[in-house]
């Protein structure tokens, strides 16, 4: 039977301009720049200094706290500088400089395309390795992994469930992935089972791609316990509360975390990266990119090295076309405008979208109708218009008291809108500063 | 790189919807009914919808541009639409000089006063149609007679509508079977062929306008259907009770203004609750009050109080009613 989570939802158009084009790995890029704090949580702190030399897959920075993560060099060559560069949010923040000279890889890492099957390692030892890999959630939430891997004391969870969904439209890297390395993300979803102790995993793909829903399927039939779930397609449904609704139907309380439901969420990209780590003995130094746009030559999936900018990208993908109007990383309802083609590809790079001139702007805002399609699309049944007009007025137990820390900012409310009215930017206000009062008062 | 590129928080797609396109969604959806009422009544619905809709336009300009100093925005259609559901609630040999006091009004006072579109509590086309109804009583029940005044504007054939034939009859004590043949059939009450305000005669043409708004996303069935239902329920049950003094549970939603109230009126964006709960609440209000106007009150007709009582209660509703958050009651398992 084919689900979809019950409450809210929109359908924007689907625009997979490079579903059809498979992986290809980007030339090595001359320089990268690789920001010391790609995930969420702590920066890491870096090992290196300006003159040293490193080796590709070597550690340049380490994880600083319970949440945070390692990072390593992506390619090989001296560190130019430790300096900071502009990021995808736009802020200038700590990265490591390093001129590339050649591509040699760290002893004891098996870069062959050979499958390794047989599973060796232990609970301990798949969470251990994980860590020491740098592996954060691939989706774009680049939430540290391997606290995910481990079931907080006096929690049960009795299925995990991956993300297929390519949580938005225009992106097809989880996609490419799943047809191109489906054997391998099969394995990391064992080895991901093994350190959680569940029995049960379920994959959980849209119906628009039924090729991927098939060939999963099939390679299911050999890897006990693991299902693949075909879903209706609807935004936001890569989210992961409305995943577990969808696929097993529980609800996660508000405020709460997918565990308290017995569930555990990984992407297909992660279930990759783990398998790379543990049966391969690779970090997380490369990712699947989508570079598209309707009026780009070849719209693509790269393996893009971690810290390449985006520039290569888009020679890549045929160069920039002219009527250029923006540059999102990521999709195009959570991602964020680039002001520089110099921005470095993160661990959670899922994508980079090209938008034409005229479809850039926003539309001219009027004022409210209350037509109440903000209300009936919310997929966590929040009534954005109050929160936008809360907000607005400053009046801020409001929006704390309407629920306004539920909200995922995965910009339905402002899609619906028939008055052009940036529902979610006046949203985003009200829960920094709901946040920042929360802060206070337990202080 | 040596051009500016736009840099904006997400998401950077929109959906195609506009206010404009909804606003002529509805106006389109009430074509077939003006066609229907041009059909019956001819040159005087022609002359009472022009009308209206030039001067809902004109003082809508004139107001925005001159009193609240702003910029006109007439081409968004909602004051297109008020003119035209504003003609709708009137009779086609309604005086030229009196519409265009219920325009003044409707745009006047029942939306530009609050601060224009989005802000009025009241819809603004009834506080136009019940200014005059109170203003001018005797020019607002004068009901032409369908086809026969086709040619006639101000000397056209009059009489009373169908529910202004039960509502007398009945307090002259004769009964519901003795009045049957004086109204219309259940096919001329479909079609259109009686007396009543210009737009609200075809049940057809409105019913199959409200499908095109719901297919089109324009209105939630909600609404509609809570207004319909409370009707049904209630008349239903004072029919069962006494099928001599009163009317059947069908007639009284083919009759009238219900069908264009609870399809077309009632849904109005602004003066509607946000959540489908409240929704219920505001519809089945409405077909309550309306139902009690009509057997219980002094006028045959009450769906323009019904709807402008329960928009008042808008507000509260929005402020009470409250939808169900994701996670906030949880039953697993």
């Amino acid at each position: 039977m084919i689900t979809t989570f019950p409450k809210g939802g929109i359908h924007p158009p689907e625009d997979k301009f490079s579903a059809g084009s498979p992986i290809r790995e980007l030339p090595l890029p001359k320089t990268v720049t690789i920001p010391i704090c790609q995930h969420l949580g702590a920066p890491s702190e870096p090992l290196v200094k300006k003159g040293d030399k490193v080796k590709t897959g070597q550690i340049i920075a380490k994880s600083s706290g319970f949440v945070s993560a390692n990072i390593h060099s992506s390619v090989t060559g001296t560190v130019a500088r430790i300096d900071k560069a502009m990021d995808s949010s736009g802020y200038r923040r700590d990265a490591i400089f390093i001129n590339t000279e050649e591509d040699v890889w760290q002893e004891g890492i098996d870069t062959g395309s050979n499958l390794v099957k047989t599973i060796h390692s232990g609970r301990e030892e798949i969470i251990q390795k994980t860590l020491e890999a740098g592996i954060v959630g691939l989706g774009g939430a680049t939430f540290p992994s391997h606290i995910k891997l481990s079931v907080p004391k006096g929690k049960k969870v009795d299925v995990l469930i991956i993300n297929g969904i390519e949580c938005e439209p225009c992106l097809t890297s989880d996609h490419r992935l799943m047809l191109e390395k489906g054997e391998e993300i099969m394995i990391g979803i064992r080895l991901i089972m093994t350190a959680l102790g569940v029995s049960r995993a379920v994959i959980g793909i849209e119906n628009n791609k039924k090729d991927a829903i098939s060939h999963l399927g099939s390679l299911a039939r050999d890897y006990q316990g693991i299902e693949v779930q075909a879903l209706r397609v609807k935004y936001p449904q890569g989210a992961e509360k409305q995943l577990i609704k969808a696929i097993i139907n529980r609800e996660v309380p508000s405020g709460k975390l997918p565990v308290e439901v017995g569930a555990v969420v990984h992407n297909v990209g992660t279930a990759f990266a783990v398998y790379e780590a543990i049966q391969k003995n690779k970090p997380l130094i490369e990712r699947v990119v989508t570079v598209t746009g309707k009026d780009l030559a070849r719209p693509s999936n790269l393996l893009v090295r971690i810290g390449t900018p985006v520039s290569e990208l888009i020679e890549a993908a045929g160069g920039l076309p002219e009527n250029t109007g923006k540059i999102v990383n990521g999709g195009p309802m959570m991602g964020k405008a680039l002001n520089s083609l110099d921005v470095p590809v993160t661990k959670g790079t899922s994508g980079i979208l090209v938008i034409p001139d005229k479809e850039s702007f926003r539309k001219p805002v009027v004022n409210c109708i209350r037509c109440a399609k903000c209300v009936s699309i919310c997929p966590m049944g929040l009534q954005p218009y109050l929160l936008r007009a809360a907000s607005e007025y400053k009046k801020w137990d409001i929006v704390e008291n309407e629920h306004a820390m539920d909200c995922m900012e995965c910009g339905s409310c402002s899609y619906i809108c028939p008055s052009g009215i940036p529902l979610l930017d006046y949203i985003k206000l009200g829960k920094a500063t709901v946040s920042k009062i929360i802060r206070t008062r337990k202080q | 790189m040596d051009k500016l590129i736009t840099v904006s928080p997400p998401p950077h797609y929109y959906g195609d919807d506009t206010v404009k396109k909804l606003m002529y969604g509805v106006v389109y959806a009430l074509l077939p009914a003006l066609a229907v009422s041009v059909y019956f009544f001819g040159i005087g619905a022609l002359i009472v919808t022009a009308v209206s809709i030039f001067s809902c336009l004109a003082f809508e300009y004139l107001i925005q541009k001159y009193m609240m100093k702003q910029e006109p925005s007439i081409s968004d259609g909602s004051a297109l639409l008020t003119g035209l559901l504003l003609a709708f609630n009137l009779p086609s040999n309604l005086p030229w000089w009196i519409i265009i006091i219920g325009a003044l009004v409707a745009i006047g006072v029942g939306k530009m006063t609050f601060g224009g579109l989005g802000n009025n509590p009241f819809n603004p086309a009834l506080v136009g149609r019940v200014f005059l109804f109170i203003s001018f009583p005797v020019q607002m029940t004068s009901w032409p007679t369908p086809i026969a005044s086709r040619l006639q504007y101000a000397d056209a054939v009059t009489g009373p509508t169908p529910l202004g034939i039960v509502k007398e009859g009945l307090s002259a004590e004769a009964t519901m079977p003795q009045l049957l043949e004086q109204i219309p059939g259940y096919m001329e009450l479909l079609l259109g062929y009686m007396r009543g305000s210009m737009g609200e005669i075809s049940a057809l043409a409105l019913i199959a306008g409200g499908i095109y708004m719901l297919a089109r996303k324009i209105i939630t069935w909600h609404i509609p259907a809570s207004v319909i239902l409370s009707v049904l329920v209630f008349t239903g049950i004072l029919w069962l009770i006494n099928p001599y003094d009163n009317a059947d549970p069908l007639f009284h939603i083919l009759s009238g203004g219900l069908l264009l109230g609870a399809i077309y009126m009632a849904t109005d964006y602004v003066t509607s609750p946000m959540t489908p709960k409240g929704m219920w609440i505001f519809g089945t209000g409405i077909g309550v009050i309306t139902v009690a106007i009509r057997v219980f009150g002094a006028y045959p007709e009450g769906v323009s109080f019904a709807i402008l009582i329960m928009n008042a209660f808008v507000p509260l509703i929005n402020k009470y009613v409250k939808i169900k958050g994701f996670g906030e009651e949880v039953k697993n398992g």
